[in-house]
């Protein structure tokens, strides 16, 4: 029971680490359909830069977190103006892959220039790094943090999206951008704004989420796959196909681990293509 | 069917001019670089791989990152084969090809229902598969130490695959080069077009009465035989394999030497492996972090200015200087 209850704590903050990281991700391969191999790039460049907050700049954990996502957005702008779009929507997916392969390897060839090649820590705050109380059992502060911001993330993506104008003029151009320029909608600008929020949700979810996924120099490289793959199986553009991806994911990742450790990511792989095979627009994909 | 007229014969002509230069090329190598052999006998194995690769990008489209796991079927295939007593090289050479061919059967026909994003994930994740199984069976595939201890034994009972390299780099540039001539004569036949074809417009193929999985299916089988050679010839000449050799970063290190080679034509494929490997070899020892950040701008700068790599863009200099000198001869 122990066990089951570590297991299942476990699982679900690493699935939600997961979820704050790729549902920018999804977002815009849904909107802007394009295969983005560098989104884990910025989550890396988040870490880096909330480390160098921490350790160098001595300040705490919550400026951290602000400080390395308006950089994050701040170095992305630039990135998004210039190199992606070019490559918005273009009818073959090589283009895309090269230019966001490339675009990872130099972030990672930079950062490791800038910052130098090493693990790069982010202490926790006391507040988070003690165990918390439940009655019944102590669960780790940070895992319940974690999970406490990923489903805030969830419930306000899920608000913005469905309840705002900006989220209905988002949702048309993710339906038909033409026609939803035709009505006046300057999907350029929604481009930006929702490139803008999926950078600035992945450096987040690279920050808090280092305890488990560790802010290292081939960071981009390591999780790349991962990250793609987890959109792939959840279907680009869904919030709800997304969590579930991410939960379902990190939960058989994470029992895999716990439990038959010998087979390592064989079932994490085995899984997706299962899943992949059998529904090629994800779980909650749609119809293009 | 027996007149074939006299265009095959045409099409023929830059063929074997092409290949021709790219032996003469490769004894080049070996007169100027006897030091160096090992490196370039590396470079002919993984162009083996990327041309593998170029029939699949090139020729009919498909996006994959996961080609590596056809290389390293076959480098494994070939490696525990020799490590289990069987030594002749060419039919170490013979059963790498058939393990790529099996794996490109079994992975094609999985990676071929989907496409798009799930077409790539598809191919990374049953690469991935591959790679967490030759890691985990250590028994047969010695795990992450790799799998050492493969002695091929001498060609034709004669040539010893000695330290210099030699016997590896004339053998591997011979079945380069007729690997080479045999795609090339596949490019050209009717089944290579359809592939073009396919790649085009893949609804208009359809309309036109031709099954577009099969075709591309014998397309991925004949892909993974040649990245199996080329793993078995890895395999031979370095006798080692390691996990290396099924990772992703080989199948994104493939895709990258194609692209800056360009794709469709088999001649770019080795264009870019060359120049990729020979960089990475003096800038990455350097540094390996400004040789990504270098990969990572060359790569950026093929999407915005070169979209047809290195060939491509030499052959529209070469075209423009044709059209300066002779303005009737250009179209």
């Amino acid at each position: 029971m122990r066990t089951v209850l570590s297991i299942g704590v476990d699982a679900i903050a690493y699935g939600m680490v997961l979820f704050v990281i790729t549902i920018g991700l999804s977002l815009t391969m849904g909107l802007m359909r394009i295969v983005n191999l560098a989104h884990g790039a910025f989550a890396m460049v988040g870490g880096y830069v909330a480390s160098y907050a921490t350790r160098s700049l001595g300040l705490d954990y919550a400026a951290a977190i602000a400080i390395a996502v308006a950089a994050t957005v701040v170095i992305a702008a630039p990135i998004e103006r210039l190199l992606y779009r070019p490559i918005y929507g273009a009818k073959d997916a090589l283009p895309q892959v090269l230019m966001t392969i490339g675009i990872t390897f130099c972030v990672v060839g930079i950062a490791n220039f800038v910052f130098g090649p090493t693990l790069k820590t982010i202490p926790l705050p006391p507040s988070l790094s003690q165990p918390v109380d439940l009655g019944f059992r102590s669960i780790a502060g940070h895992r319940l943090f974690v999970i406490a911001a990923g489903s805030a993330i969830a419930l306000g993506l899920w608000l913005l999206i469905e309840r705002t104008e900006f989220g209905i003029k988002l949702r048309a151009a993710v339906d038909d951008t033409a026609m939803a320029a035709a009505l006046g909608v300057r999907t350029q600008t929604i481009y930006t704004l929702s490139f803008a929020l999926a950078v600035a949700l992945a450096a987040f979810g690279g920050v808090i989420g280092a305890e488990m996924l560790p802010v290292e120099p081939y960071y981009a490289l390591r999780y790349m796959v991962t990250f793609l793959v987890v959109v792939s199986v959840g279907g680009a553009g869904s919030i709800w196909g997304a969590l579930c991806a991410c939960l379902l994911l990190g939960a058989i990742d994470t029992s895999a681990r716990y439990l038959v450790p010998d087979l390592g990511e064989f079932f994490f792989y085995f899984a997706v293509l299962a899943i992949v095979c059998f529904f090629p627009r994800g779980l909650f994909g749609r119809a293009p | 069917m027996a007149w074939n007229g006299a265009l095959p014969n045409i099409r023929a002509w830059p063929d074997a001019a092409g290949i021709g230069s790219i032996a003469l090329t490769i004894l080049a190598g070996y007169l100027v670089f006897p030091d160096d052999l090992a490196l370039l006998a590396r470079i002919l194995a993984t162009s083996l791989l990327v041309v593998s690769l170029d029939l699949l990008v090139g020729f009919c489209g498909i996006i994959t990152l996961g080609q590596a796991a056809l290389f390293g079927a076959g480098a494994y295939a070939a490696g525990i084969a020799a490590v289990r007593g069987l030594s002749e090289p060419f039919s170490l050479l013979a059963i790498g090809a058939a393990a790529g061919g099996l794996t490109g059967l079994v992975s094609g026909a999985i990676i071929l229902r989907a496409h798009g994003l799930a077409q790539l994930v598809l191919s990374i994740a049953f690469a991935q598969l591959l790679a967490e199984t030759a890691n985990k069976a250590s028994w047969l595939t010695g795990g992450s130490d790799g799998l050492s201890g493969i002695a091929p034994a001498p060609l034709f009972g004669e040539f010893r695959f000695d330290l210099l390299g030699r016997t590896g780099y004339l053998f591997s540039a011979a079945v380069l080069i007729a690997v080479l001539a045999v795609l090339r004569a596949i490019a050209g036949s009717p089944f290579g077009l359809l592939c073009r074809g396919i790649r085009a417009d893949p609804v208009r193929v359809r309309a036109m009465g031709v099954s577009v999985y099969p075709a591309l299916l014998k397309m991925y089988i004949i892909s993974g035989i040649v990245a199996g050679v080329g793993g078995a010839l890895s395999a031979i000449t370095t006798q080692v394999v390691g996990l290396d050799s099924v990772g992703f970063d080989l199948s994104a290190s493939a895709l990258v030497m194609l692209v800056l080679g360009g794709a469709g034509s088999l001649y770019g494929a080795l264009l870019g492996t060359v120049t990729f490997m020979l960089f990475q070899h003096f800038v990455s020892a350097e540094n390996p972090f400004h040789w990504l950040t270098l990969v990572g701008v060359l790569l950026i700068a093929v999407v915005l200015i070169a979209p047809r790599g290195l060939a491509g863009a030499a052959r529209t200099i070469a075209s423009r200087l044709v059209a300066r000198w002779h303005p009737q001869a250009s179209r």
